[in-house]
């Protein structure tokens, strides 16, 4: 009942009886320095999106404050009909999908690369992390105006020795150059998870496979694949969770246009813009349940990982 | 035996050339960042060719236009911002998260487990969630354009980070050697300061980098809740291009210096780096 049955033998001897006011007392003492923290999240987190949540069925456009009234759900029917919100709903899980895919793959190859010995191998591992430790707007701004530039882009410049063919890569493949930029930076993110999990192996298991004379292919399909395969789940999980949240790339590469506005920048631009607020929360609203099923999947994972920690210690 | 050594003999010669593949994906990877640092030494006729000019003389012109020299807007209080944002921030999560992580580790409240995991929680509620309700009460309290406003909104947004990876650095600690002071007759501060202190600094520096680059990178709070006054370093520089002609080395020369604090933080913590992105999940 009482902290004293989870609390470590080392709990500090008190003189009075153990009486039940001084065992609550205790409990509370024992919670104290964890409620400065939780009482914060929960004002400044929690409260906001209660209040989203109410706005939501309101109509009300700042513009006019006199004409705010309570909708119900209209705010949420017309999210749901207007083909251009729609459209960023797809837009946000195509470019969530395909950056995260596109990232874990390429995170994978590198971090099987980076797990066997080689000369420089800290200097090779260092030069992959950099592009993750761009701040993301002047990452953005980088692919924008020195890679993607048509005229004297580096990509172009490049392409140029080779005679090449010029493409104009944002107007041409708008969502495709804002998720190349994105891959670029998450990759390392993955990389680093996924080597995480391929050093914590069991490598007595690695070399009782080699000497019954498994081949390298086996071990992979056989050993890592399923010894790595929650650390897919959570690299794919987190990164979703960083990537359907993403303005900077969406703001910086193409201000929303030429279909790329995700709904995050929908929803910037529909409070900050158009200044219509019960939409905008409504949008959010949606977000926010989006998320929630990521997050459900995540939190499970992270759960299992951390499950395993602490039976281990 | 014999077929073991030839076996080995394949499996080296294989990692020599892999390790090549590894050099190559690292150069490639890296290759937009080497560029970008060559063009801001580039003047910006140099930086605007197509071929490029790998070769084109050095000159520190794109540094001085970022630092207001032909009477643009100055970066300084737009470094000073986040750094003022980011640093106290830093310093407010360390001071409610180590509290906290110890409640969760050494001496575990109840139902430790729901608690972190309530923590981590409100890291995967999306930011748009809370923003216009933030932005209607900064509005009507007075607080935008307030560098004050985005202390506590980075804090609450990395609070969970810290949370957790200091209670995976505190729960390391060997009970043990707790109990073993307190036999001995130490206090709690002293076991906090002597025993507790040594062996965690090294996890709270690495807590201390990350929140302080996820705190520096922020675009979307910044961008919606200050103006003038309160602006940060990204804000700044998605501002940046404005003027007409050429404006390559400029934007080159800016994003290195906006990104070289994080660069330094990041390769600081390049090992408690993964810990502090999966939230503590990986080791």
């Amino acid at each position: 009942m009482t902290a004293t049955t989870t609390a470590p033998p080392a709990a500090p001897k008190t003189s009075a009886a153990p009486g039940r006011p001084s065992a609550r007392l205790r409990a509370w003492a024992t919670r104290a320095p964890l409620l400065p923290a939780l009482i914060f999240m929960i004002v400044v987190t929690q409260l906001p999106f209660v209040a989203t949540l109410v706005i939501s069925f309101f109509d009300w456009n700042s513009l006019y404050p006199d004409a705010r009234h309570f909708a119900g759900f209209a705010n949420y029917q017309e999210v749901l009909t207007d083909p251009a919100l729609r459209k960023s709903v797809w837009t946000t899980v195509l470019l969530t999908v395909g950056v995260v895919l596109a990232s874990l793959v390429i995170g994978l190859l590198l971090a099987l690369l980076l797990d066997r010995r080689f000369r420089g191998r800290a200097v090779v591992r260092t030069l992959l992390i950099a592009p993750f430790l761009v701040v993301p707007v002047a990452a953005a701004l980088l692919w924008k105006h020195v890679l993607y530039n048509p005229e004297y882009g580096l990509l172009n410049g490049l392409l140029h020795y080779v005679g090449g063919p010029q493409p104009d890569w944002i107007s041409g493949t708008p969502l495709l150059a804002v998720q190349a930029s994105l891959v670029w930076q998450w990759t390392p993110f993955m990389m680093l998870i996924l080597l995480a999990g391929l050093q914590s192996r069991d490598q007595q298991q690695l070399e009782a496979a080699r000497v019954d004379g498994a081949s390298d292919w086996q071990i992979f399909v056989h050993i890592t694949l399923p010894h790595l395969r929650r650390y897919l789940e959570l690299g794919a999980l987190l990164g979703s969770i960083y990537i359907v949240q993403n303005f900077d790339a969406v703001f910086t590469l193409t201000s929303g246009g030429l279909g790329t506005a995700n709904l995050p920048y929908t929803v910037y631009q529909t409070f900050y813009q158009a200044h219509e607020n019960g939409l905008a929360s409504a949008a959010g609203v949606l977000v926010v349940i989006g998320s929630i099923v990521i997050a459900t999947f995540a939190l499970r994972v992270v759960s299992s990982l951390f499950r395993e920690e602490v039976s281990r210690a | 035996m014999s077929s073991t050594a030839v076996r080995t003999r394949g499996r080296f010669r294989g990692g020599a050339g892999l390790g090549l593949v590894a050099w190559l994906a690292g150069i490639v990877f890296f290759l937009p960042i080497a560029w970008m640092a060559l063009t801001s030494f580039h003047s910006e006729t140099d930086a605007a060719t197509n071929p490029p000019s790998w070769g084109a003389p050095l000159t520190l012109d794109g540094y001085r236009e970022f630092f207001g020299a032909d009477g643009g807007a100055s970066p300084w209080p737009a470094l000073i911002n986040s750094t003022v944002a980011s640093v106290t921030s830093t310093l407010l999560v360390l001071v409610l998260a180590l509290p906290a992580a110890y409640a969760l580790s050494i001496r575990p409240v109840k139902r430790w487990t729901d608690v972190l995991f309530f923590f981590l929680s409100t890291k995967m509620l999306p930011v748009v969630a809370g923003l216009l309700p933030i932005y209607l009460f900064a509005k009507n309290a007075g607080m935008l354009d307030n560098i004050w406003l985005l202390v506590i909104l980075y804090t609450s947004m990395n609070l969970p980070i810290a949370v957790w990876m200091m209670q995976s650095f505190l729960s390391e600690i060997p009970v043990a050697v707790i109990e073993a002071a307190q036999i001995d007759g130490a206090r709690l501060p002293t076991v906090l300061a002597r025993v507790v202190a040594p062996i965690a600094l090294p996890g709270i520096a690495a807590t201390a980098l990350i929140c302080f680059i996820f705190s520096w990178n922020e675009l979307l709070f910044a961008r919606v809740l200050t103006g003038v006054v309160a602006e940060t370093a990204p804000v700044f520089l998605t501002g940046f291009i404005t003027s007409q002609g050429l404006f390559l080395a400029k934007v080159c020369a800016a994003s290195l210096v906006i990104s070289l604090p994080v660069l330094a933080a990041g390769f600081a913590a390049q090992d408690k780096l993964v810990q502090g992105l999966s939230l503590g999940a990986v080791k």
